[in-house]
């Protein structure tokens, strides 16, 4: 009798033993699995956080451009001037030259011909071009002395930016001047004429093939433009659509087929509409390259599902009893939806529109499609002039091999999210404001 | 006259005839004792009036700024000379379209040939009267339909059924857009793949395995007969969407499992959004990213990794070699792209299993990771599998990062340090720049479009089908 109790209370310690040596295992197996939950997300918020620094410690630089304070005589015989010079007469008189023997005079250190050239390739190729405008907007400086801030070479920016006065080996050295020219630009520096200014080349000036000349306000505008296009098309139309698919479709194969192509749509990869832009829109309509109404055309294409699924959501949230008090009173089905039920959804639609604005300002693939890569020095005027856009101008720099486009890359970059935090900010308050619960 | 002054001048008829309606409905319900008299509000009149006046002039520019030059060529065609009559279609449009530039001012005659001289005036002479006949021909039914429409203002007349109507056909053929565009997608692909495979033989393209693009310009020209075998491309494809998957389904499955099942309200509210910022981003911005961030950094570790296994004598690591443009680097940062995109369908299907399930299971004692891997995870494994599937549909027709940071040689390999190209890279390097739309170069990126589309769209339709027979079950 007492060996069977003990034999089962045995067996009863030996069950509480493995029930909690499990126990323990589950337990463990329960931390475990929390914890790559945990892992998870950090990767994902790490990602972005990379994401973002990695993006502002290569583009903060470029929001400042050095300059060079460099007194600049503007002899009257050199350049064949006199104050009384009419404009045409300082446009013909040869600037480049006068510049070059500027320096030379400042510098006369450098002696041969490969020295020179490298002391002028100091300072932006567009030196002569500004001083000339200088002259022109002012002709009394002819015959004066004073001092000229100098936009430098991105050479030599990005010299003064990342390397000056840091002991840097050679390898992280990252400056493609040489020592003549680095002797230079540190007596500049030590004299004090160098300094940084913040870049508003940046968004004055339109695309170049010299860094320190390159902005982004055509690409801007370009951008501007085709949203333009974008917006003008695709809201009306969404919301024509979204109005007739939730209130006037009647429940039919050709409602069911227009839905079932929305659906497809939303899912098209966006290289797809850039082919449909080439082959309808450019090859058959014969519409020009290039230009924001076409880019306008493709992307309202491409947003079109996005706000009309919002656009629906919207309306269906309207209740019921808004559109049967509006019979009741005698109002048309187009009276009830045009008074009631649009205005009701109205920030809802709008939510939708902004984000896919937002979407249409990202998008770069079909826009190479139709020629928006081109290089554009101008800044487009009107929605059949040829332009580029912010995300495509990301593109062309990104490819270039002039060290200082990264950085210039990087600013566009920021300049874009900045954007797109802002279209998506004034969303998120659009809904949070205006959005009605029931 | 320009087309926007025209638009102009249309859009303010229709405003003026819009209130001189409104007046017209106003006077009329004098003599009767008020609007209340009338069959329908003053406005609904006035409607009618703008419709009347807007829409037949708008539809006149429109059919005449699209048919205007097909119209003109056809017309000028017949007075070129009779033996370019009998050439080809292809050599038709060389010399038309040289026609054109010397009317256009580019180019003088005196290079194309005299006997051409005809056409170019003809051509001149139909731009300018199609020029100033379209102006005047669209303000003529402007007036003309707002005079009807005018007319019509009477008190018996209910305006508001018609207005009405017009406003319902408005709404159907914007919808119908949606279904053009569908259509325009497809004919244009398939019209120019179709002709691509009277050039390429459709298998050869199916089935080859090698990807040279390049036509020889020469006849005799070594090296470039241009070959188009789209299994590398496939397969590079193929690689990097499995990278991307291989990053974004752990990480977007297990971040959505967290947030629904363990995380409190206010870990949601705040790590949700900064999830979602990820979806937001630009993908030319992760491409750069991909390409001057991480592409570099793998190939130092790449790089760091081969010497160390020198030293320490293993071969396999020794013989190591990362591209510079890899398919690894492409491949994580897309994935990076889709967590989101995972994680949202994911947190969606999640909530959607019925609480008690949940609430069965801890009943019998289950903890909540075994809940979620036991229970929770098999009753939403069908939508999670549409999420997937939906997500290697937005990494195989993904653009930019591949462009960026993909590289453009088509090595067949499964190797992910090797540069790889993909169905995207080529459409996009193939039409990027100036082309001819006869050559077999232009036309293979339709063909690739084609397939490109045929793919995600088969995906779609399973995933969509998947999740919307998933979601039936518990509703």
């Amino acid at each position: 009798m007492t060996d069977q109790i003990i034999a089962e209370s045995d067996a009863r310690v030996v069950a509480a033993e493995r029930r909690a040596a499990t126990l323990k295992k589950r337990k463990a197996a329960e931390k475990r699995f929390q914890w790559f939950g945990r892992i998870s997300i950090g990767f994902g918020i790490a990602c972005v956080l990379f994401l973002f620094t990695d993006i502002v410690s290569k583009g903060a630089s470029a929001f400042t451009q050095t300059y060079v304070d460099v007194e600049i005589t503007f002899d009257a015989d050199t350049l064949g001037l006199s104050p009384q010079s009419t404009e045409e007469e300082i446009r013909a008189a040869s600037f480049g030259s006068f510049f070059k023997k500027s320096l030379r005079a400042k510098y006369p250190e450098a002696s041969d011909r490969r020295q020179k050239r490298q002391l002028y390739a100091l300072f932006t190729s567009d030196m002569p071009l500004i001083l000339r405008d200088m002259v022109i907007a002012d002709p009394s400086l002819i015959g004066q002395t004073t001092t000229v801030s100098m936009i430098a070479d991105d050479d030599f920016d990005t010299y003064y930016k990342h390397s000056y006065g840091k002991n840097l080996s050679a390898e992280d050295k990252v400056s493609r001047l040489n020592e003549f020219q680095e002797g230079i630009v540190d007596d500049l520096v030590e004299s004090g004429a160098v300094e940084r200014k913040f870049n508003s080349i940046l968004f004055s000036n339109s695309d170049s093939r010299e860094p320190e000349l390159a902005g982004i306000r055509g690409a801007v505008v370009g951008s501007i433009l085709t949203l333009l296009v974008t917006l003008v098309l695709s809201f009306p139309i969404a919301v024509a659509t979204a109005i007739y698919l939730e209130e006037f479709a009647p429940k039919n194969k050709i409602t069911d087929f227009i839905e079932v192509n929305i659906n497809n749509l939303a899912a098209v990869p966006s290289v797809i509409f850039g082919l449909l832009g080439l082959a309808v829109f450019i090859n058959f309509f014969g519409m020009p390259r290039s230009v924001p109404l076409v880019g306008g055309f493709v992307l309202t294409l491409m947003t079109l599902p996005t706000i009309i699924i919002s656009s629906r959501a919207a309306i269906k949230a309207v209740p019921p009893s808004i559109r049967e008090a509006a019979y009741g009173m005698g109002a048309s089905k187009v009276q009830t939806v045009i008074h009631h039920v649009l205005p009701l959804a109205m920030p809802g639609m709008l939510t939708g529109t902004i984000i896919g604005m937002a979407q249409a300002l990202g998008e770069t693939a079909p826009l190479l499609m139709i020629g928006m890569v081109a290089f554009i020095v101008d800044t487009p005027t009107g929605i059949t002039d040829p332009a580029t856009v912010l995300p495509v101008q990301i593109f062309l720099w990104s490819d270039s091999p002039e060290r200082a486009f990264v950085e210039k890359t990087s600013a566009a970059i920021m300049v874009l999210l900045t954007f797109l935090i802002c279209m998506n900010s004034l969303a998120v308050w659009l809904r949070k404001r205006l959005e009605r619960r029931w | 006259m320009n087309l926007s002054t025209l638009l102009i001048i249309i859009v303010a008829g229709s405003a003026c005839a819009y209130f001189l309606g409104y007046t017209r409905s106003q006077q009329i319900a004098k003599p009767l004792g008020g609007v209340r008299n009338l069959a329908t509000l003053p406005n609904y009149y006035a409607s009618m009036v703008g419709i009347w006046a807007f829409v037949p002039a708008m539809v006149l520019v429109v059919l005449w700024s699209v048919l205007d030059g097909a119209v003109i060529s056809s017309l000028v065609k017949s007075s070129l000379p009779d033996e370019v009559k009998q050439l080809s279609e292809e050599s038709l449009g060389l010399v038309m379209s040289q026609v054109k530039n010397v009317a256009s001012g580019i180019g003088s005659v005196d290079a194309l040939g005299q006997e051409y001289v005809p056409a170019v005036q003809r051509l001149i002479s139909l731009n300018t009267i199609s020029a100033k006949v379209m102006p005047v021909l669209a303000i003529f039914v402007l007036l003309i339909g707002g005079l009807l429409g005018y007319r019509a203002v009477r008190p018996q007349n209910n305006a508001r059924y018609s207005v009405e109507k017009v406003f319902n056909v408005t709404l159907f053929v914007c919808s119908s857009i949606a279904i053009f565009s569908t259509f325009g997608i497809v004919l244009s692909v398939l019209f120019e793949s179709i002709s691509f495979f009277q050039k390429v033989p459709f298998f050869d393209f199916l089935l080859g395995t090698h990807w040279s693009p390049q036509i020889a310009i020469r006849a005799d020209q070594t090296g470039a007969s241009g070959s188009f075998g789209v299994i590398p491309l496939i397969v590079g494809t193929l690689l990097i969407s499995f990278i991307a998957l291989l990053i974004a389904v752990p990480v977007g499955l297990m971040s959505a499992i967290y947030l629904s099942e363990y995380a409190s309200a206010r870990i949601r509210g705040f790590v949700k959004p900064a999830l979602e910022i990820l979806a937001g981003v630009p993908t030319v911005v992760y491409g750069f990213f991909a390409a001057l961030t991480v592409a570099p950094a793998i190939r130092q570790y790449g790089d760091a990794l081969r010497d160390w296994g020198a030293e320490n004598e293993i071969a396999w690591l020794a013989n190591l070699a990362v591209s510079s443009e890899s398919a690894l680097a492409a491949g994580i940062v897309m994935g990076v792209m889709i967590i989101p995109f995972v994680s949202s369908i994911s947190d969606d299907v999640i909530n959607a299993v019925p609480q008690s399930l949940r609430d069965g299971s801890y009943g019998l004692g289950a903890t909540q990771s075994e809940t979620i891997k036991r229970v929770i995870f098999p009753a939403a494994l069908p939508g999670i599998v549409g999420g997937v599937l939906l997500a290697a549909s937005r990494a195989i027709g993904e653009t930019m990062i591949v462009v960026m940071a993909a590289g453009l040689a088509a090595n067949l390999t499964v190797n992910p340090l090797e540069a790889v190209t993909t169905v995207t890279v080529q459409i996009v390097t193939l039409l990027v720049g100036d082309q001819e739309f006869d050559s077999a170069k232009t036309l293979a990126a339709f063909a690739l479009g084609l397939f490109l589309f045929v793919i995600t769209l088969a995906l779609n339709v399973i995933a969509l089908r998947v999740v919307k027979k998933y979601r039936e079950q518990y509703d």
